[in-house]
């Protein structure tokens, strides 16, 4: 097949790709978009295979239907609540073919050395696909190459121990909390400065085990630099894991020549390099201070919580719900844990069905994902458009009857406000404290998962509805008429 | 302990720090009660009733305050009273002690414990025990009382066989807790009645107990009343001036007048003025609550109602919880109860002076013959800080110097980046190969593509776009693929292994994004 039609399916699978970002501009477009992506990448891999250099079709057709056939599986049963693991082990999975991607490149490279060294033309014309480009390959471009594949290497394989301690972390397997070796970010650095010499030696012609061993520190750095991350800023985490994947996926693309992968390598960096900084704006936190693990340093004891945490049954939440007219509910990580999202959309319709004003207030980081909340409620049938972000209902608080806190913490925490000391200062938060009542759903009397505790949960209008959400909600609901 | 109430000698005050109620929830307690002969006649309580109670009669004071391990005590303790005082006994009432110093000094040498009702911090655990509150709300009635009692007609309007009567219209000025008191009880007698206060917070309360706010055009910024525990503070002589200007307006129009504004520490501001009293019609009534302090009112004399030239009446009493012995008496003695119960927190009849407690410490003036006044500030604020204002508007020229500063700020950084790229782009390539020029082109280009594209995404639909940009990141397989046909084993290998990995991600990828996506609905 002629090389022209190549280049040409990969222009239009690379707009299909650019159509399919930027129709997640809205809900409706969006279904739209992922036909876009799907009918892209088919188009690009068939266009591969058809293409020159591609071999041994058979086999990779074979390959990619069992390893489709096995996505496919896992992602019809992967419950909605698991979606940040699945995203992690997902990343971590595109990391590990960069890596041996990369390597096969140095690979291909010392063979054609090897051959070339040896004057064995009849060899070198043999050559079939990426070898024979590397063949061609004049001495600049060589080292060029060589740079890209290290760096391609690096970033793979960063991303794939970063991508399965993430998925660990995620799936509570990996202890959350922010943990580091001795030496800290000390490590890190000089994992990291090894690896520049490595490369300066790899340069040197020094062969495959300076590549090798650059690869091991480069796992390590991932495995540090995410064991070193709390839970909390897990978010960013995964969606800098993200866009670590498509930058392998673009050095890749540099080392193989295919402008088809550096051009959604780059699509799939920057996107998720621009998540990871939505993120930590909404945490009011800068992006190397999360990378860097761990919550800025504080200030000064914080702030002394006066009074005591109130409990509250069923019949009282009930009450109070049938004689609230506006109602706000702000979900958080423990909805999802408790698999709490039918019950509240069950419990929003029935308020909903008594003429009731039903909104739900989403915080920009709730949950372990960006907009994992949204897509909670959404499997749950909450209508989207009583689904609200931060800024458009924080203004609503003061004129709403009754707030459900369900299973979050931080985001509502009114020290981010009031105590300049405390860890979370300045982060924007969600002022539930503004409204006529407070019930907040929780497991116990613990802090939340970043370990802050919440004054609001002392609020003279805060009442604490102890227990596992779904069983409360569940409890609340006949009760609620 | 014993709890002993002596008989209060300050003339024409009627009110007893113990009632036969306050006395049983004493016992409960595990205390007893002693009270001096006829102390709770005044306010209607007889001996016979106290005896009823289980409280023990003492002839005199001097036997009273033998006996009584704590005196409990209305009024400030005279020099007599408190040369009575032991070091082991503690004195429950109230003591002033800003105003008082001699008072204090006296106490710190005799060693006496000193609990000032007037210094309980104003938090809201100690609301029970606010003795201030609770005798101001009884002045704030009284006061509108007095006033009907001097006013020569309805409060209410009516229509009657007999002609038509308007409705009085009374203006309350201060809306603390003896102002709203005012203003509660003049509704509900039917005047109009129209309220002004300088903490603009506290409209909403004016307006909640059905009076209107008085609202003043003034710029200047709103005091907070947070910063003052809750009480006023002196305003700017551009305020007061606005503010009187306000009243002259009044003047004519209002029937009564009810004034209450004190601030803490200082002679009560003086707000009706000599004119504003001749502007009014005859036959007005002034009610001067802060009298005490020197009145809001010029005219106001301490202690007594006096008629002006024009035919207004202007009362100046001080003692108007006093002219409601009873109900005052029962309030007061429960507010001493509810600190007798802090102080007894074993309920054993011990009590134990906890000095960490804020409430305690706070209303302690003088203990273990030392002065502990002022206080430390409470550990508890007692009123939330207020909201900030909101920025001011900006005007139309503000705005477009602002938006041409802002363009300039973007035009430069971006000229710098934009040139910063382009020089390393030039370096670049001035090393780099051909074949990987063009290539970096396309890279660029494309990460551009992708910030732009990013930003328009909903942020509900950030999810459904890191599934999307995982499935596409699988594209990696292409690389796999163009090795997989390769001559040697091992890429062979790794190859069909790293196009495995890459189908699950495909299909996964797209598959859950697919679920997700399904999922959003609009109702």
């Amino acid at each position: 097949m002629e090389y022209g039609f190549t280049t040409a399916a990969y222009v239009v699978a690379a707009v299909l790709f650019i159509q399919s970002l930027g129709g997640l501009s809205n809900q409706e477009s969006a279904k739209r978009a992922v036909w876009y992506g799907i009918v892209g990448m088919a188009l690009a891999v068939v266009a591969t295979l058809m293409g020159p250099g591609a071999g041994n079709w058979v086999l990779s057709l074979i390959l990619i239907a069992i390893g489709g056939g096995i996505g496919w599986v896992v992602a019809q049963r992967v419950q909605m609540t698991e979606m940040p693991q699945l995203v992690a082990a997902m990343h971590s999975l595109v990391g590990l073919a960069a890596v041996f991607i990369g390597f096969n490149a140095q690979f291909e490279m010392v063979r054609v050395a090897a051959m070339q060294a040896a004057g064995d033309a009849a060899a070198l014309d043999m050559l079939t696909g990426f070898a024979a480009k590397v063949a061609e390959k004049t001495t600049a471009e060589i080292a060029v190459l060589k740079v890209e594949v290290f760096l391609g290497v690096f970033i793979g394989a960063v991303t794939f121990t970063g991508s399965v301690i993430a998925y660990g972390k995620l799936s509570g397997k990996v202890n959350s909390a922010a943990t580091k070796l001795p030496g800290g970010h000390m490590l890190n650095a000089g994992a990291a400065l090894i690896s520049i010499l490595l490369l300066i030696l790899y340069f040197q012609g020094f062969g495959t085990w300076t590549l090798m061993l650059m690869t091991l520190l480069a796992f390590f750095i991932g495995y540090h630099l995410i064991m070193g991350i709390g839970g909390a800023d897990m978010p960013v985490v995964v969606s800098m894991l993200n866009s670590y994947s498509g930058w392998a996926a673009a050095a890749i693309g540099f080392s193989l020549s295919n402008d088809l992968l550096i051009v959604v390598g780059a699509l799939v960096g920057s996107s998720g390099a621009i998540l990871s900084y939505i993120m930590c704006k909404a945490m009011n936190r800068s992006f190397v201070s999360v990378i860097l693990g761990g919550f800025g340093g504080s200030s000064g004891p914080a702030m002394e919580i006066e009074g005591e945490q109130i409990a509250i049954d069923a019949d009282g939440v009930a009450s109070a719900l049938n004689e609230a007219d506006s109602v706000i509910i702000v979900p958080g990580y423990g909805m999802a844990v408790a698999q709490a999202q039918q019950a509240v959309s069950e419990l929003t319709r029935k308020l909903r069905a008594k003429g009731k004003n039903v909104r739900f207030a989403i915080h920009p980081v709730a949950g372990r994902l960006p907009g994992h909340m949204n897509v909670l409620l959404a499997e749950a049938k909450v209508p989207y458009d009583i689904v609200l972000e931060m800024d458009e209902i924080n203004e609503d608080f003061p004129e709403t009857d009754v707030v459900i806190v369900i299973g979050s913490n931080d985001i509502v925490n009114p020290a981010a406000q009031e105590d300049p000391n405390s860890p979370i200062a300045g982060m924007p938060v969600l002022e539930v404290w503004r409204a006529k009542q407070v019930f907040v759903s929780k497991r116990g009397q613990g802090t939340g998962y970043s370990g802050i505790e919440n004054p609001l949960f002392y609020k003279e209008n805060t009442r604490m509805f102890y227990g596992d959400a779904k069983k409360s909600l569940d409890a609340l609901m006949p009760m609620v008429e | 302990m014993k709890i002993g109430a002596p008989k209060e000698i300050f003339p024409g005050e009627n009110r007893v720090a113990m009632t036969p109620d306050s006395a049983q929830q004493l016992q409960k307690l595990g205390h007893s009660c002693i009270i001096e002969t006829g102390a709770g006649a005044a306010a209607g309580f007889e001996d016979a009733a106290y005896e009823a109670a289980g409280v023990e009669i003492a002839p005199s004071a001097e036997a009273l305050f033998e006996a009584a391990d704590v005196v409990v005590k209305v009024r400030e303790a005279t020099t007599d009273e408190m040369n009575r005082l032991r070091a082991d006994q503690t004195l429950i009432a109230f003591f002033w002690p800003a105003q008082n110093a001699e008072m204090l000094e006296l106490a710190k040498e005799k060693g006496t414990t000193v609990v000032a009702m007037d210094m309980v911090p104003r938090i809201s655990r100690a609301q029970k025990m606010d003795a201030l509150s609770s005798m101001a709300n009884i002045a704030g009635y009284r006061a509108v009382i007095e006033a009907g009692n001097n006013f020569g007609r309805f409060f209410t309007g009516q229509v009657t066989a007999a002609g038509k009567v308007p409705p009085a219209k009374v203006l309350v000025v201060g809306a603390g807790v003896a102002g709203l008191a005012a203003i509660g009880t003049s509704t509900s007698l039917g005047a109009i009645t129209l309220a002004f206060d300088v903490r603009p917070e506290v409209a909403e309360q004016i307006e909640s107990m059905g009076a209107e706010f008085v609202y003043l055009d003034f710029e200047e910024q709103a005091q907070d009343g947070a910063a003052t525990g809750g009480y006023a503070a002196p305003s700017s002589p551009e305020f007061r001036e606005k503010q009187l200007e306000k009243f002259r307006e009044l003047a004519p129009e209002v029937d009564i007048v009810i004034t209450t504004a004190l601030i803490p520490g200082r002679p009560a501001p003086k707000l009706w003025t000599e004119d504003m009293v001749g502007l009014m019609k005859r036959g007005s009534v002034i009610v001067d609550l802060a009298a005490e302090k020197g009145g809001n009112c010029d005219l106001t004399v301490k202690d007594e109602k006096i008629v002006t030239e024009n035919g207004v009446t202007i009362v100046g009493y001080t003692d108007f919880p006093s002219r409601m012995g009873t109900q005052a008496s029962t309030l007061y003695s429960n507010n001493i109860r509810h600190m007798l119960t802090d102080l007894t927190p074993g309920k054993d009849g011990v009590i134990n002076h906890n000095m960490e407690d804020d409430v305690i410490r706070g209303a302690t003036v003088a203990h273990a013959g030392e002065i502990t006044f002022p206080p430390p500030p409470p550990k508890v604020q007692a009123i939330a800080a207020q909201k900030r204002e909101k920025p001011k508007e900006l005007t139309a020229e503000e705005k477009r110097a602002q938006e041409v500063a802002a363009f300039k700020a973007q035009t430069k950084q971006q000229v710098t980046l934009l040139g910063a790229g382009g020089v390393l782009l030039l370096l670049a390539g001035f090393f780099a190969p051909a074949s990987f020029m063009s290539h970096f082109i396309v890279f660029v280009l494309a990460c551009y593509v992708g910030f732009q594209v990013i930003w328009s995404v909903s942020h509900s639909l950030h999810t459904p776009l890191m599934a999307v940009t995982n499935a596409i990141s699988s594209i990696i397989i292409l690389g796999a693929l163009m090795q997989i046909g390769s001559g040697s084993w091992l890429v062979m290998i790794l190859a069909s292994l790293s196009v495995f990995m890459a189908g699950i991600n495909i299909f996964g990828g797209f598959m859950v994004t697919r679920r997700m996506l399904a999922m959003f609905q609009k109702s």
